[in-house]
């Protein structure tokens, strides 16, 4: 019997489900031990019958549920919830699932202000007839908003963790292979230097930190055997010492680095519980690096904000 | 009051939204609204952040064309810190923006909208998708399949990273195309564009008499057009002057620097995404069916209907048959599939002329910028829409505001209406089946949201 697979995508891009077609002949081969029984983007179930208003929301039973994007809204605490409820073994698929994502950035700010920065802007309109800025905002058929981006396992218990942003296709495949054969799965779990084709000479002299739009030293496109520098040596912030690999499948180092562009971290933290921007910031002081120089943090999670790890400043300044 | 009908979610489309039909006592409808239900608040948590960290956060707004927000956005950095690329640095982003139109048009023709057409409106849900036409015709799927991929690749094995990139930079791109890459890029733009007119020549045989003249009226509505267009009036989806088209078919053109001017938005109670509207014309907005105001339409439909034509040879020859056959502009909300594979055409095209220009191997691919205040507006032509990103920065290069008009929400007043029209010409006295739901969808999927 082909594993049956559901698919919800909550509060994110659709990015994760178009790497799942990044498979490309795998994807065929996928369908030959796999049937999707529920996945919006690609097919056509539904969360319920069409006079459903106010009734609960139903998901067909399946074997796998892969959830892509995190919690922010009560439509998407309640779609989690059935989907724990109706499928055997939950996969949070992508960062967003597992830590919150970049849209966990909105994290910094409570709901009011988001609302207000997205529906007052220099191209809107005030809705007609209304004054009151607050019942101004979109409240009919939309679902209401919840007091933070949550992670998946937040709110409901998740089996297998999948982070990238997108999770790497040969990922994506392994994991429901070994579901399918009930084989353990064998992810990285090391940081992306791990395996990152950059030479390291030390700790080097770097004491500031300079903005990525100087141009790094690069060799790798034409000369690919020929070496280059860690771009933290360099003086460029990347993340790669504080972020999972995995970006590059099964047989590639980190993509970003392969692009010639420092990390940003989009595997989530190297362990699972970790912290992004308290372990960079402590590897940049235990260089000699003056953090001062950066002109931000919070970027630092733009990843990794659920888990209560961005809050509304709620009038102080950020502590760092 | 008679029932409602929700259809939640609508399917087989990128965002997420649903459908609310009100049915009056009779069963006939009263009212629809079409809710888009995803707000994530871009416009607020970039505040603060490095601009030029911009391009590497705002292509999560959309994990199918992030090349877009990514290009649009770098497009608006480099005007904020007043840094123009050297030309091979945009040819470079102009190539890749080209091969994702084609992977994209690929993608929606074959993978989303494709099952209503190959397997038919009202076979089974679990059957009418992709999934099924591997089933039911495994060469075409088998080959379509391949052929997405092989776009996809071609942009990853240069660029790297192709959901969510990074090689567009503010000044440019990150490196230069290297011989063995420029070589790996035209065999395959070359194997894509077999392909294209394939697809095309295959949809106007098989696909589109059945469903362009027994539908005809499915979803149709009448309204004004948006897209870019070069100096000479030719189709662009990478630079250009916005052309704002009237449903009569005047139109006038500025540039994208001066959107504010042209358009405006709208906030409803139903959606939280935000619905634009020609407000220079002057008659502000309404979404009444029988007299809707300032509502004009954009992707590929709107393209080649504001375009006086189109730059490439094959790509022209098709808009010419197309437009014998339902003129300029043309109306028809199905239309959109044949618009698209046109563009698709033209998309490979414009990649290989790309690849032919000997700027495209120039090693200088990037200025370098300074952070500093300043305002940029970068526009390019996302597959649903003209795609605006307005950015604002203090002395040190962080963003202070932003604002953003994606090319999906252009299209949202129109969605509500031609799902209005296809719901009231569809559900009559209370009769409604899933096949029906079905089709009201389509009105939905031919924009691709």
């Amino acid at each position: 019997m082909p594993i049956k697979i559901a698919g919800e995508s909550l509060n994110s891009c659709s990015g994760c489900e178009i790497s799942i077609l990044d498979m490309g002949d795998k994807f065929l081969q996928l369908l030959e031990f796999a049937t999707f029984v529920h996945l919006p983007l690609l097919m056509d179930s539904k969360h319920g019958d069409p006079e459903n208003i106010g009734k609960a929301v139903k998901l067909p039973q399946a074997d796998v549920g892969l959830i892509s994007g995190g919690i922010k809204t009560h439509e998407h605490l309640e779609l989690a919830r059935a989907m724990r409820d109706s499928c055997d073994c939950i996969i949070a698929l992508g960062t967003c699932a597992t830590h919150g994502g970049i849209p966990s950035l909105a994290n910094s700010y409570n709901n009011d202000d988001l609302l207000e920065r997205c529906f007052n802007t220099i191209s809107t309109d005030k809705m007609d007839g209304s004054t009151d800025k607050v019942d101004g905002f979109p409240s009919h058929e939309v679902p209401g908003l919840l007091n933070a981006c949550y992670a998946l396992d937040e709110h409901i218990q998740v089996d297998i963790c999948l982070p990238g942003c997108p999770p790497h296709p040969d990922h994506i495949f392994r994991a429901l292979q070994s579901l399918e054969k009930n084989e353990s799965l064998d992810l990285p779990e090391k940081s992306v230097c791990d395996n990152c084709p950059a030479t390291r000479n030390g700790k080097g002299r770097i004491k500031t930190l300079k903005r990525t739009l100087d141009l790094p030293k690069w060799q790798i496109y034409d000369h690919a055997e020929k070496p280059f520098t860690c771009f933290l040596e360099q003086g460029f912030l990347c993340m790669g010492p504080v972020t999972r690999n995995g970006c590059g499948g099964d047989s590639d180092p980190a993509r970003c680095i392969m692009a010639q562009v420092p990390c940003r971290g989009c595997y989530g933290p190297v362990k699972k519980e970790g912290n992004q921007r308290l372990s960079m910031l402590n590897a940049l002081a235990s260089n000699g690096i003056d953090i001062s120089s950066l002109p931000e943090t919070v970027s630092m999670l733009r990843f990794s904000g659920g888990h209560g790890l961005l809050r509304p400043l709620s009038g102080k300044k950020e502590s760092e | 009051m008679g029932k409602v009908i929700n259809i939640n979610p609508i399917t087989r489309i990128e965002g997420h939204a649903s459908i609310h039909i009100q049915l009056d006592n009779n069963g006939n409808v009263q009212e629809t609204k079409v809710a888009f239900k995803s707000l994530r608040g871009f416009e607020k948590f970039v505040e603060g952040k490095p601009a030029e960290e911009l391009p590497r956060i705002v292509s999560r707004i959309c994990g199918i064309c992030p090349w877009m927000h990514h290009l649009a956005s770098n497009k608006a950095v480099d005007a904020c810190f007043n840094v123009t690329p050297p030309p091979a640095g945009s040819l470079l982003r102009e190539l890749m923006l080209a091969v994702a139109h084609v992977e994209d048009k690929l993608l929606h023709f074959f993978f989303l909208a494709g099952a209503d057409f190959f397997l038919g409106p009202g076979v089974d849900y679990s059957v009418r998708n992709i999934m099924g036409l591997v089933k039911e015709n495994p060469e075409l799927a088998g080959k379509v399949v391949k052929m997405r991929h092989k776009a996809k690749m071609v942009l990853d094995r240069f660029s790297k990273k192709t959901i969510h990139p990074v090689a567009g930079v503010p000044g440019g791109f990150i490196k230069p195309l290297s011989m063995e890459d420029h070589k790996i890029f035209l065999d395959n733009l070359t194997e894509l564009m077999d392909f294209t007119l394939f697809s095309l020549e295959y949809a106007k045989k098989e696909v589109f008499p059945e469903y362009l003249y027994s539908y005809p009226g499915l979803g149709e509505i009448t309204t004004g057009f948006i897209g870019t267009v070069d100096p000479d009036g030719a189709l662009n989806l990478y630079d250009g002057n916005i052309r704002l088209m009237k449903p009569s078919g005047s139109f006038t053109e500025f540039p994208s620097e001066e959107y504010l001017d042209h358009l405006g938005e709208k906030v409803v109670p139903f959606s939280y995404g935000k619905f634009p509207y020609a407000k220079c014309w002057g008659e502000g907005f309404s979404l009444n069916p029988s007299a809707p105001k300032g509502i004009y339409r954009s992707n590929t439909l709107a393209r080649i209907n504001v375009a006086d034509h189109i730059g490439t040879p094959w790509a022209q020859a098709e808009l010419e048959g197309f437009r014998d056959l339902f003129g300029r502009p043309a109306q028809g909300t199905l239309l959109y599939h044949y618009a698209r594979l046109i563009e698709a055409v033209y998309a490979c095209e414009r990649a290989i002329e790309i690849l032919k220009d000997p700027w495209v191997m120039n090693p200088e691919t990037r200025t370098k910028a300074e952070p500093g205040a300043g305002r940029g507006i970068g526009c390019v032509e996302a597959p649903r829409g003209t795609l605006i990103h307005d950015y604002t920065t203090d002395e040190n290069g962080l963003i202070t505001r932003v604002n953003i008009i994606v090319g999906t929400n252009h299209n949202l007043a129109p969605i509500n209406l031609s799902v209005d029209r296809a719901a009231r010409d569809l559900i009559k006295n209370g009769h409604y089946d899933e096949a029906i739901l079905n089709k009201i969808e389509m009105a939905v999927r031919a924009y691709d949201p």
